[in-house]
Protein backbone atom coordinates (compact mmCIF):
# COMPACT_ATOMS: atom_id res chain seq x y z
CA UNK A 1 0.00 0.00 0.00
CA UNK A 2 1.33 3.32 -0.45
CA UNK A 3 2.79 5.56 2.10
CA UNK A 4 0.00 8.40 2.51
CA UNK A 5 1.94 11.84 2.09
CA UNK A 6 -0.32 14.38 3.86
CA UNK A 7 2.37 15.48 6.24
CA UNK A 8 4.27 17.44 3.37
CA UNK A 9 0.38 19.20 2.16
CA UNK A 10 1.71 22.92 1.56
CA UNK A 11 -1.22 24.18 3.08
CA UNK A 12 -3.28 21.64 5.22
CA UNK A 13 -6.41 24.17 5.31
CA UNK A 14 -6.81 24.13 1.92
CA UNK A 15 -8.59 20.98 0.34
CA UNK A 16 -6.40 18.87 -1.92
CA UNK A 17 -8.10 18.13 -5.28
CA UNK A 18 -9.23 14.48 -5.58
CA UNK A 19 -7.18 12.71 -8.86
CA UNK A 20 -8.81 11.82 -10.79
CA UNK A 21 -10.94 14.39 -12.60
CA UNK A 22 -14.11 14.15 -14.68
CA UNK A 23 -14.17 14.89 -18.15
CA UNK A 24 -16.66 17.95 -18.64
CA UNK A 25 -20.08 16.73 -20.56
CA UNK A 26 -19.71 17.83 -24.24
CA UNK A 27 -16.02 17.98 -24.36
CA UNK A 28 -15.16 14.17 -24.75
CA UNK A 29 -11.39 15.19 -26.42
CA UNK A 30 -10.56 17.92 -23.60
CA UNK A 31 -8.58 17.21 -19.96
CA UNK A 32 -10.54 17.60 -17.40
CA UNK A 33 -11.34 20.87 -16.53
CA UNK A 34 -10.57 20.50 -13.03
CA UNK A 35 -7.05 19.44 -14.15
CA UNK A 36 -5.96 21.71 -16.56
CA UNK A 37 -7.33 24.19 -13.97
CA UNK A 38 -4.10 22.95 -11.78
CA UNK A 39 -1.76 24.50 -14.37
CA UNK A 40 -2.60 27.59 -13.68
CA UNK A 41 -2.34 27.11 -10.33
CA UNK A 42 1.23 25.87 -10.19
CA UNK A 43 4.15 23.59 -11.31
CA UNK A 44 3.58 21.51 -8.67
CA UNK A 45 0.73 20.88 -7.07
CA UNK A 46 -0.76 18.29 -4.77
CA UNK A 47 -3.67 16.03 -5.14
CA UNK A 48 -6.13 12.95 -3.44
CA UNK A 49 -5.90 10.17 -4.75
CA UNK A 50 -7.99 6.93 -4.26
CA UNK A 51 -5.46 5.49 -0.76
CA UNK A 52 -6.09 8.83 0.54
CA UNK A 53 -1.89 9.39 -0.45
CA UNK A 54 -1.32 13.12 -1.64
CA UNK A 55 1.00 12.74 -4.60
CA UNK A 56 2.66 15.80 -6.30
CA UNK A 57 1.05 16.87 -9.99
CA UNK A 58 3.34 17.69 -12.03
CA UNK A 59 1.32 20.25 -14.71
CA UNK A 60 3.77 21.60 -16.90
CA UNK A 61 5.39 19.85 -19.73
CA UNK A 62 9.13 20.89 -19.45
CA UNK A 63 8.63 19.44 -15.57
CA UNK A 64 7.40 16.46 -17.03
CA UNK A 65 9.96 15.66 -19.08
CA UNK A 66 13.24 16.85 -16.79
CA UNK A 67 11.68 14.37 -14.54
CA UNK A 68 10.87 10.87 -16.55
CA UNK A 69 14.58 11.66 -17.92
CA UNK A 70 15.49 11.82 -14.21
CA UNK A 71 17.44 8.47 -12.89
CA UNK A 72 16.22 9.38 -9.31
CA UNK A 73 12.63 8.63 -10.54
CA UNK A 74 11.66 5.60 -10.26
CA UNK A 75 8.84 3.63 -12.37
CA UNK A 76 8.71 0.47 -10.00
CA UNK A 77 5.24 0.20 -8.59
CA UNK A 78 7.25 -1.40 -5.56
CA UNK A 79 9.15 2.10 -4.29
CA UNK A 80 7.76 3.97 -1.49
CA UNK A 81 5.40 6.90 -2.07
CA UNK A 82 4.51 5.41 -5.63
CA UNK A 83 1.28 6.49 -6.47
CA UNK A 84 -1.38 3.47 -6.78
CA UNK A 85 -3.70 3.78 -9.73
CA UNK A 86 -5.85 0.98 -7.87
CA UNK A 87 -5.26 -1.38 -5.02
CA UNK A 88 -1.95 -3.46 -5.44
CA UNK A 89 -1.27 -7.32 -4.58
CA UNK A 90 1.94 -7.54 -6.38
CA UNK A 91 0.53 -10.36 -8.26
CA UNK A 92 -0.42 -8.03 -11.66
CA UNK A 93 2.60 -6.49 -12.38
CA UNK A 94 3.69 -6.40 -16.11
CA UNK A 95 6.99 -6.81 -16.80
CA UNK A 96 9.48 -4.57 -17.54
CA UNK A 97 6.91 -0.73 -17.69
CA UNK A 98 6.89 -1.42 -14.03
CA UNK A 99 10.68 -2.07 -13.41
CA UNK A 100 14.12 0.56 -13.31
CA UNK A 101 16.94 0.45 -15.17
CA UNK A 102 19.38 -1.50 -15.18
CA UNK A 103 16.74 -4.51 -14.95
CA UNK A 104 14.27 -2.94 -16.95
CA UNK A 105 16.89 -1.70 -19.82
CA UNK A 106 17.81 -5.37 -19.70
CA UNK A 107 14.43 -6.88 -20.59
CA UNK A 108 13.33 -3.58 -22.65
CA UNK A 109 16.21 -4.55 -24.92
CA UNK A 110 15.49 -8.18 -25.45
CA UNK A 111 12.15 -7.25 -27.58
CA UNK A 112 13.35 -3.61 -28.82
CA UNK A 113 14.82 -5.09 -31.89
CA UNK A 114 11.73 -6.03 -33.88
CA UNK A 115 10.03 -2.22 -33.37
CA UNK A 116 13.32 -0.54 -35.02
CA UNK A 117 11.54 2.15 -37.75
CA UNK A 118 12.99 0.79 -41.08
CA UNK A 119 11.70 -3.18 -39.62
CA UNK A 120 8.12 -1.63 -38.78
CA UNK A 121 8.47 0.25 -42.43
CA UNK A 122 8.71 -3.20 -43.92
CA UNK A 123 5.40 -4.35 -42.53
CA UNK A 124 3.49 -1.33 -43.95
CA UNK A 125 2.00 -3.19 -47.15
CA UNK A 126 1.30 -6.68 -44.77
CA UNK A 127 -0.88 -3.05 -42.56
CA UNK A 128 -2.25 -1.77 -46.10
CA UNK A 129 -3.91 -4.81 -46.90
CA UNK A 130 -5.33 -5.36 -43.36
CA UNK A 131 -7.00 -2.33 -43.49
CA UNK A 132 -8.13 -2.86 -47.04
CA UNK A 133 -9.65 -6.30 -46.32
CA UNK A 134 -10.96 -4.72 -43.04
CA UNK A 135 -13.09 -1.92 -45.31
CA UNK A 136 -14.01 -4.24 -47.91
CA UNK A 137 -15.95 -6.36 -45.21
CA UNK A 138 -17.75 -3.03 -43.77
CA UNK A 139 -18.51 -1.86 -47.25
CA UNK A 140 -20.30 -5.77 -47.99
CA UNK A 141 -21.68 -5.68 -44.83
CA UNK A 142 -23.30 -2.05 -45.16
CA UNK A 143 -23.78 0.38 -42.19
CA UNK A 144 -24.53 1.54 -39.94
CA UNK A 145 -22.10 -0.64 -37.94
CA UNK A 146 -19.62 -0.50 -35.02
CA UNK A 147 -16.45 1.07 -36.23
CA UNK A 148 -14.84 -0.35 -33.04
CA UNK A 149 -16.01 -3.85 -33.65
CA UNK A 150 -15.18 -3.64 -37.11
CA UNK A 151 -12.01 -1.88 -37.57
CA UNK A 152 -10.83 -0.26 -34.92
CA UNK A 153 -10.06 -3.22 -32.41
CA UNK A 154 -9.14 -5.63 -35.47
CA UNK A 155 -6.75 -4.05 -36.99
CA UNK A 156 -4.36 -3.65 -34.47
CA UNK A 157 -5.42 -7.10 -32.90
CA UNK A 158 -4.12 -8.65 -35.97
CA UNK A 159 -0.63 -6.44 -36.70
CA UNK A 160 0.29 -7.33 -33.15
CA UNK A 161 -0.22 -10.82 -33.40
CA UNK A 162 1.18 -11.59 -36.49
CA UNK A 163 4.30 -10.04 -34.66
CA UNK A 164 4.30 -11.85 -31.50
CA UNK A 165 3.01 -15.09 -33.41
CA UNK A 166 -0.17 -15.61 -31.36
CA UNK A 167 -3.38 -16.85 -33.23
CA UNK A 168 -5.48 -14.39 -33.83
CA UNK A 169 -8.56 -16.64 -33.50
CA UNK A 170 -8.06 -16.39 -29.45
CA UNK A 171 -8.59 -12.53 -29.96
CA UNK A 172 -11.81 -12.78 -28.24
CA UNK A 173 -10.07 -14.22 -24.87
CA UNK A 174 -6.98 -12.05 -24.93
CA UNK A 175 -9.50 -8.80 -25.49
CA UNK A 176 -11.56 -9.64 -23.05
CA UNK A 177 -8.72 -9.86 -19.85
CA UNK A 178 -7.09 -7.14 -21.60
CA UNK A 179 -10.41 -4.97 -21.14
CA UNK A 180 -10.21 -6.02 -17.56
CA UNK A 181 -7.20 -5.68 -16.38
CA UNK A 182 -6.87 -1.96 -17.41
CA UNK A 183 -9.93 -1.32 -16.05
CA UNK A 184 -9.93 1.11 -13.35
CA UNK A 185 -12.82 0.08 -11.12
CA UNK A 186 -12.48 -3.39 -11.95
CA UNK A 187 -12.38 -5.36 -8.00
CA UNK A 188 -8.51 -6.45 -7.60
CA UNK A 189 -9.66 -10.24 -7.64
CA UNK A 190 -10.74 -9.71 -11.20
CA UNK A 191 -7.92 -8.00 -12.13
CA UNK A 192 -6.06 -10.48 -10.64
CA UNK A 193 -8.04 -13.67 -12.26
CA UNK A 194 -7.72 -11.93 -15.90
CA UNK A 195 -4.10 -11.40 -14.75
CA UNK A 196 -3.33 -14.94 -14.12
CA UNK A 197 -5.37 -16.19 -17.48
CA UNK A 198 -3.30 -14.00 -19.50
CA UNK A 199 0.01 -15.26 -18.50
CA UNK A 200 -1.17 -18.74 -18.20
CA UNK A 201 -2.24 -18.41 -21.90
CA UNK A 202 1.17 -16.95 -22.59
CA UNK A 203 3.31 -19.12 -20.96
CA UNK A 204 0.98 -22.27 -22.89
CA UNK A 205 1.77 -20.86 -25.97
CA UNK A 206 5.77 -19.86 -25.80
CA UNK A 207 5.62 -23.81 -24.09
CA UNK A 208 4.20 -24.88 -27.95
CA UNK A 209 6.74 -22.93 -29.24
CA UNK A 210 9.36 -24.36 -28.01
CA UNK A 211 8.62 -27.65 -30.13
CA UNK A 212 7.63 -25.60 -32.54
CA UNK A 213 9.60 -22.41 -33.14
CA UNK A 214 8.25 -19.43 -35.98
CA UNK A 215 9.57 -16.20 -37.48
CA UNK A 216 8.06 -14.26 -34.41
CA UNK A 217 9.27 -12.12 -31.62
CA UNK A 218 8.16 -14.88 -28.61
CA UNK A 219 9.34 -17.33 -30.41
CA UNK A 220 12.67 -15.07 -30.03
CA UNK A 221 11.82 -14.93 -26.19
CA UNK A 222 11.70 -18.78 -25.91
CA UNK A 223 15.01 -18.65 -27.54
CA UNK A 224 16.12 -16.28 -25.16
CA UNK A 225 14.37 -18.78 -22.11
CA UNK A 226 16.53 -21.71 -23.25
CA UNK A 227 19.68 -19.68 -23.31
CA UNK A 228 19.42 -19.26 -20.14
CA UNK A 229 18.83 -15.07 -19.94
CA UNK A 230 15.60 -15.04 -19.61
CA UNK A 231 12.88 -16.77 -16.82
CA UNK A 232 9.76 -18.60 -17.84
CA UNK A 233 7.63 -16.53 -15.82
CA UNK A 234 9.56 -12.89 -17.44
CA UNK A 235 9.01 -14.44 -20.86
CA UNK A 236 5.20 -14.63 -20.09
CA UNK A 237 4.84 -11.19 -18.92
CA UNK A 238 6.85 -9.50 -21.61
CA UNK A 239 4.36 -11.40 -23.76
CA UNK A 240 1.12 -10.15 -21.55
CA UNK A 241 2.59 -6.49 -21.90
CA UNK A 242 2.83 -6.52 -25.50
CA UNK A 243 0.04 -8.22 -26.41
CA UNK A 244 -1.70 -5.78 -24.03
CA UNK A 245 -0.21 -2.56 -24.72
CA UNK A 246 0.02 -3.21 -28.79
CA UNK A 247 -3.97 -2.72 -29.53
CA UNK A 248 -6.48 -1.56 -27.17
CA UNK A 249 -3.96 1.69 -27.01
CA UNK A 250 -3.78 1.72 -31.14
CA UNK A 251 -7.51 0.99 -31.09
CA UNK A 252 -8.90 4.05 -29.50
CA UNK A 253 -6.38 6.13 -31.78
CA UNK A 254 -8.32 4.87 -34.42
CA UNK A 255 -11.80 4.65 -32.90
CA UNK A 256 -11.45 8.22 -31.03
CA UNK A 257 -9.60 9.80 -33.86
CA UNK A 258 -11.89 9.23 -36.39
CA UNK A 259 -14.73 10.83 -33.67
CA UNK A 260 -12.33 13.57 -33.55
CA UNK A 261 -11.93 14.11 -37.24
CA UNK A 262 -15.53 13.68 -37.62
CA UNK A 263 -16.17 16.51 -35.60
CA UNK A 264 -13.88 19.02 -37.17
CA UNK A 265 -14.78 18.54 -40.79
CA UNK A 266 -12.83 20.99 -41.90
CA UNK A 267 -9.83 18.88 -40.83
CA UNK A 268 -11.23 15.67 -42.42
CA UNK A 269 -11.01 17.44 -45.44
CA UNK A 270 -7.71 18.21 -45.35
CA UNK A 271 -6.54 14.86 -44.77
CA UNK A 272 -8.92 13.19 -47.21
CA UNK A 273 -7.81 15.57 -49.79
CA UNK A 274 -4.14 15.45 -49.73
CA UNK A 275 -2.04 12.63 -50.70
CA UNK A 276 1.26 14.08 -49.25
CA UNK A 277 2.38 11.84 -46.60
CA UNK A 278 4.20 14.33 -44.29
CA UNK A 279 0.68 15.43 -43.93
CA UNK A 280 -0.45 12.41 -42.75
CA UNK A 281 2.23 11.59 -40.72
CA UNK A 282 1.64 15.41 -38.98
CA UNK A 283 -1.83 14.40 -38.73
CA UNK A 284 -1.08 11.06 -36.68
CA UNK A 285 1.39 13.53 -34.29
CA UNK A 286 -1.26 16.23 -34.07
CA UNK A 287 -4.09 13.63 -33.35
CA UNK A 288 -1.70 12.14 -30.52
CA UNK A 289 -1.05 15.03 -29.26
CA UNK A 290 -4.95 15.98 -28.75
CA UNK A 291 -6.53 12.87 -28.11
CA UNK A 292 -4.19 11.57 -25.37
CA UNK A 293 -6.02 8.11 -24.89
CA UNK A 294 -3.14 7.17 -22.13
CA UNK A 295 -4.82 9.65 -19.60
CA UNK A 296 -4.42 8.33 -16.40
CA UNK A 297 -0.80 9.71 -15.93
CA UNK A 298 2.74 8.79 -15.82
CA UNK A 299 2.88 7.64 -12.16
CA UNK A 300 6.48 7.69 -10.68
CA UNK A 301 8.15 7.78 -6.96
CA UNK A 302 11.18 9.98 -6.05
CA UNK A 303 14.31 7.96 -4.77
CA UNK A 304 15.95 10.54 -3.89
CA UNK A 305 15.33 14.52 -2.87
CA UNK A 306 14.93 16.51 -6.15
CA UNK A 307 14.53 19.95 -6.48
CA UNK A 308 12.32 21.05 -8.81
CA UNK A 309 9.98 24.27 -9.97
CA UNK A 310 11.24 26.29 -6.92
CA UNK A 311 10.01 22.81 -4.59
CA UNK A 312 11.64 19.95 -2.98
CA UNK A 313 10.08 16.26 -4.34
CA UNK A 314 11.09 14.38 -1.22
CA UNK A 315 12.45 11.13 -1.48
CA UNK A 316 9.41 8.84 -1.03
CA UNK A 317 6.46 11.25 -2.47
CA UNK A 318 4.76 9.96 -5.44
CA UNK A 319 3.84 12.38 -8.54
CA UNK A 320 1.78 12.32 -11.01
CA UNK A 321 2.38 13.61 -15.24
CA UNK A 322 -0.87 13.90 -17.18
CA UNK A 323 0.30 13.97 -20.39
CA UNK A 324 -3.17 15.46 -21.53
CA UNK A 325 -2.41 18.61 -19.58
CA UNK A 326 0.97 18.43 -20.85
CA UNK A 327 0.04 18.38 -24.37
CA UNK A 328 -1.70 21.27 -23.93
CA UNK A 329 0.48 23.15 -22.24
CA UNK A 330 0.55 27.00 -23.85
CA UNK A 331 3.94 27.02 -23.42
CA UNK A 332 4.95 23.83 -25.42
CA UNK A 333 1.96 24.02 -28.10
CA UNK A 334 0.51 27.35 -28.65
CA UNK A 335 -3.21 27.58 -28.79
CA UNK A 336 -3.10 24.19 -27.14
CA UNK A 337 -6.80 23.45 -27.86
CA UNK A 338 -7.20 23.71 -31.04
CA UNK A 339 -6.72 20.01 -33.43
CA UNK A 340 -4.45 21.28 -36.12
CA UNK A 341 -2.80 18.67 -38.11
CA UNK A 342 -0.54 21.17 -39.89
CA UNK A 343 1.46 21.76 -37.09
CA UNK A 344 4.22 20.38 -35.70
CA UNK A 345 3.60 18.48 -33.02
CA UNK A 346 6.32 15.84 -32.68
CA UNK A 347 7.66 17.13 -29.29
CA UNK A 348 4.13 15.62 -27.67
CA UNK A 349 4.38 13.21 -25.00
CA UNK A 350 1.54 11.18 -25.80
CA UNK A 351 4.60 8.06 -26.10
CA UNK A 352 5.96 9.29 -22.43
CA UNK A 353 9.17 10.31 -22.22
CA UNK A 354 12.49 8.85 -20.43
CA UNK A 355 13.88 5.44 -20.81
CA UNK A 356 10.03 3.95 -20.74
CA UNK A 357 9.02 5.92 -24.09
CA UNK A 358 6.10 3.96 -25.67
CA UNK A 359 8.64 0.77 -27.15
CA UNK A 360 5.56 0.15 -30.10
CA UNK A 361 5.81 3.65 -31.14
CA UNK A 362 6.99 3.23 -34.75
CA UNK A 363 4.49 0.64 -34.91
CA UNK A 364 1.34 2.58 -33.76
CA UNK A 365 2.56 5.28 -35.88
CA UNK A 366 2.68 3.44 -38.77
CA UNK A 367 -0.39 1.65 -38.18
CA UNK A 368 -1.97 5.04 -37.64
CA UNK A 369 -0.85 6.27 -41.08
CA UNK A 370 -2.11 3.25 -42.70
CA UNK A 371 -5.74 3.69 -41.14
CA UNK A 372 -5.87 7.42 -41.54
CA UNK A 373 -4.53 7.23 -45.14
CA UNK A 374 -7.06 5.01 -46.27
CA UNK A 375 -10.35 4.90 -44.39
CA UNK A 376 -12.14 8.40 -45.11
CA UNK A 377 -10.40 8.31 -48.69
CA UNK A 378 -12.25 4.99 -49.46
CA UNK A 379 -15.74 5.58 -47.17
CA UNK A 380 -15.68 9.31 -47.98
CA UNK A 381 -19.04 9.56 -46.47
CA UNK A 382 -18.28 8.33 -43.53
CA UNK A 383 -20.47 9.59 -40.92
CA UNK A 384 -21.39 9.21 -36.97
CA UNK A 385 -24.70 7.05 -36.48
CA UNK A 386 -25.23 8.39 -33.01
CA UNK A 387 -25.82 11.68 -31.05
CA UNK A 388 -21.96 12.03 -29.69
CA UNK A 389 -23.10 12.85 -26.30
CA UNK A 390 -24.90 9.49 -26.34
CA UNK A 391 -21.64 7.46 -27.13
CA UNK A 392 -20.12 5.44 -24.42
CA UNK A 393 -16.47 6.98 -23.48
CA UNK A 394 -14.12 5.14 -21.60
CA UNK A 395 -13.85 7.12 -18.25
CA UNK A 396 -13.01 4.13 -16.56
CA UNK A 397 -10.41 3.04 -17.87
CA UNK A 398 -6.44 3.66 -18.03
CA UNK A 399 -6.65 4.10 -22.20
CA UNK A 400 -9.23 6.37 -23.13
CA UNK A 401 -11.62 6.36 -25.63
CA UNK A 402 -14.86 4.91 -26.91
CA UNK A 403 -16.30 1.51 -26.10
CA UNK A 404 -18.04 1.70 -29.40
CA UNK A 405 -18.77 4.22 -32.26
CA UNK A 406 -21.91 3.54 -34.75
CA UNK A 407 -20.94 4.80 -38.49
CA UNK A 408 -22.74 4.39 -41.16
CA UNK A 409 -22.06 6.11 -44.86
CA UNK B 1 29.19 21.04 -36.11
CA UNK B 2 29.41 17.57 -34.88
CA UNK B 3 26.57 14.60 -33.84
CA UNK B 4 27.79 12.23 -30.78
CA UNK B 5 25.19 9.76 -29.26
CA UNK B 6 25.49 8.08 -26.10
CA UNK B 7 24.92 4.42 -27.13
CA UNK B 8 24.14 3.16 -23.39
CA UNK B 9 21.05 6.06 -22.81
CA UNK B 10 19.03 5.24 -26.03
CA UNK B 11 16.18 3.00 -25.04
CA UNK B 12 15.93 2.57 -29.12
CA UNK B 13 12.50 4.42 -29.46
CA UNK B 14 13.42 5.71 -33.39
CA UNK B 15 12.44 8.90 -32.60
CA UNK B 16 15.98 10.34 -34.36
CA UNK B 17 15.77 7.93 -37.03
CA UNK B 18 12.47 9.52 -37.90
CA UNK B 19 13.27 12.70 -37.37
CA UNK B 20 16.92 12.74 -39.48
CA UNK B 21 16.90 9.44 -41.38
CA UNK B 22 20.05 10.87 -43.15
CA UNK B 23 21.68 11.23 -39.96
CA UNK B 24 20.99 8.22 -37.92
CA UNK B 25 20.27 4.66 -38.02
CA UNK B 26 19.35 1.60 -35.71
CA UNK B 27 21.08 -1.50 -35.33
CA UNK B 28 19.90 -4.53 -36.43
CA UNK B 29 20.41 -6.90 -33.25
CA UNK B 30 18.97 -4.63 -30.90
CA UNK B 31 17.66 -1.61 -32.33
CA UNK B 32 19.92 0.88 -30.73
CA UNK B 33 21.11 3.83 -32.42
CA UNK B 34 24.12 4.98 -34.10
CA UNK B 35 25.37 7.89 -36.18
CA UNK B 36 25.54 7.59 -40.23
CA UNK B 37 26.87 10.76 -40.54
CA UNK B 38 28.76 12.36 -37.78
CA UNK B 39 29.24 15.63 -39.68
CA UNK B 40 26.39 16.53 -41.09
CA UNK B 41 25.70 19.07 -43.97
CA UNK B 42 23.99 22.21 -43.16
CA UNK B 43 20.50 21.53 -44.60
CA UNK B 44 20.33 18.74 -41.86
CA UNK B 45 21.03 20.42 -38.90
CA UNK B 46 17.38 21.65 -38.27
CA UNK B 47 16.66 17.95 -38.27
CA UNK B 48 19.28 17.05 -35.95
CA UNK B 49 18.09 19.44 -33.57
CA UNK B 50 14.46 17.83 -33.84
CA UNK B 51 16.49 15.03 -32.52
CA UNK B 52 17.93 16.12 -30.23
CA UNK B 53 15.20 17.50 -28.58
CA UNK B 54 12.71 14.25 -28.95
CA UNK B 55 14.92 12.34 -27.72
CA UNK B 56 13.16 10.32 -24.97
CA UNK B 57 16.39 9.51 -23.23
CA UNK B 58 18.72 12.51 -24.02
CA UNK B 59 21.27 10.73 -25.76
CA UNK B 60 21.88 12.74 -28.57
CA UNK B 61 24.22 16.03 -28.48
CA UNK B 62 25.04 18.14 -31.23
CA UNK B 63 28.43 19.99 -30.86
CA UNK B 64 30.77 22.88 -32.04
CA UNK B 65 33.61 22.08 -33.92
C1 LIG C 1 -1.12 4.96 -30.20
C2 LIG C 1 -0.81 3.93 -29.52
C3 LIG C 1 0.01 3.93 -28.26
C4 LIG C 1 0.10 4.86 -27.25
C5 LIG C 1 -0.61 6.19 -27.14
C6 LIG C 1 1.05 4.33 -26.28
C7 LIG C 1 1.44 5.00 -25.13
C8 LIG C 1 2.42 4.58 -24.27
C9 LIG C 1 2.90 5.33 -23.13
C10 LIG C 1 2.38 6.68 -22.67
C11 LIG C 1 3.89 4.61 -22.53
C12 LIG C 1 4.75 5.03 -21.33
C13 LIG C 1 4.37 4.46 -20.03
C14 LIG C 1 5.17 5.04 -18.89
O1 LIG C 1 6.09 5.84 -19.08
O2 LIG C 1 4.87 4.71 -17.74
C15 LIG C 1 4.02 3.38 -23.29
C16 LIG C 1 4.90 2.36 -22.98
C17 LIG C 1 4.94 1.16 -23.68
N1 LIG C 1 4.27 0.84 -24.84
FE1 LIG C 1 2.96 2.01 -25.83
N2 LIG C 1 1.50 3.11 -26.72
C18 LIG C 1 0.90 2.83 -27.91
C19 LIG C 1 1.08 1.71 -28.70
C20 LIG C 1 1.91 0.67 -28.38
C21 LIG C 1 2.12 -0.48 -29.23
C22 LIG C 1 1.53 -0.72 -30.60
C23 LIG C 1 2.97 -1.30 -28.55
C24 LIG C 1 3.47 -2.61 -29.10
C25 LIG C 1 3.72 -3.65 -28.47
C26 LIG C 1 3.30 -0.65 -27.28
C27 LIG C 1 4.15 -1.15 -26.30
C28 LIG C 1 4.59 -0.45 -25.18
C29 LIG C 1 5.53 -0.98 -24.22
C30 LIG C 1 6.15 -2.36 -24.23
C31 LIG C 1 5.74 0.02 -23.26
C32 LIG C 1 6.66 -0.03 -22.04
C33 LIG C 1 7.98 0.59 -22.35
C34 LIG C 1 8.93 0.65 -21.18
O3 LIG C 1 8.51 0.62 -20.03
O4 LIG C 1 10.15 0.69 -21.42
N3 LIG C 1 2.65 0.55 -27.23
N4 LIG C 1 3.13 3.39 -24.34
S1 LIG D 1 15.90 9.03 -30.25
FE1 LIG D 1 17.37 8.65 -28.61
S2 LIG D 1 16.59 6.85 -27.55
FE2 LIG D 1 15.51 6.96 -29.49
S3 LIG D 1 16.68 5.65 -30.87
FE3 LIG D 1 17.47 7.73 -31.13
S4 LIG D 1 19.15 7.88 -29.67
FE4 LIG D 1 18.00 6.08 -29.09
Amino acid sequence: MADTLTGSAPDAAAPVPEFPMARAAGCPFDPPPALQARQDEGRLVKVRLWDGSTPWLVTRYEDQRALLLDPRVSADITSPGYPLQAPNNGKNNISFILMDDPEHARLRRMVTAPFAVKKVEALRPGVQRIVDDLIDDMLAAGGPLDLVEAFALPVPSLVICQLLGVPYADHYFFQENSKTLIKRDAAMEDRTAAHGRLIGYLDDLMGRKMTEPGDDLLSGLVARVEAGELTRQDAAQMGVLLLLAGHETTANMIALGTLALLENPDQLALLRDSDDPRLVASAVEELLRYLNIVHGGRRRAALEDIEIAGEVIRAGEGMIMPNDIANRDPDAFPDPDRLDITRDARRHVAFGFGVHQCLGQPLARMELQVVYSTLYRRIPTLRLAAEVDSLPFKHDGSVYGVYSLPVTW
Amino acid sequence: MRVELDEPKCVASGQCVMAAPEVFDQRDEDGIAFVLDEKPPADLLDDVREAVAICPAAAIRLVDR
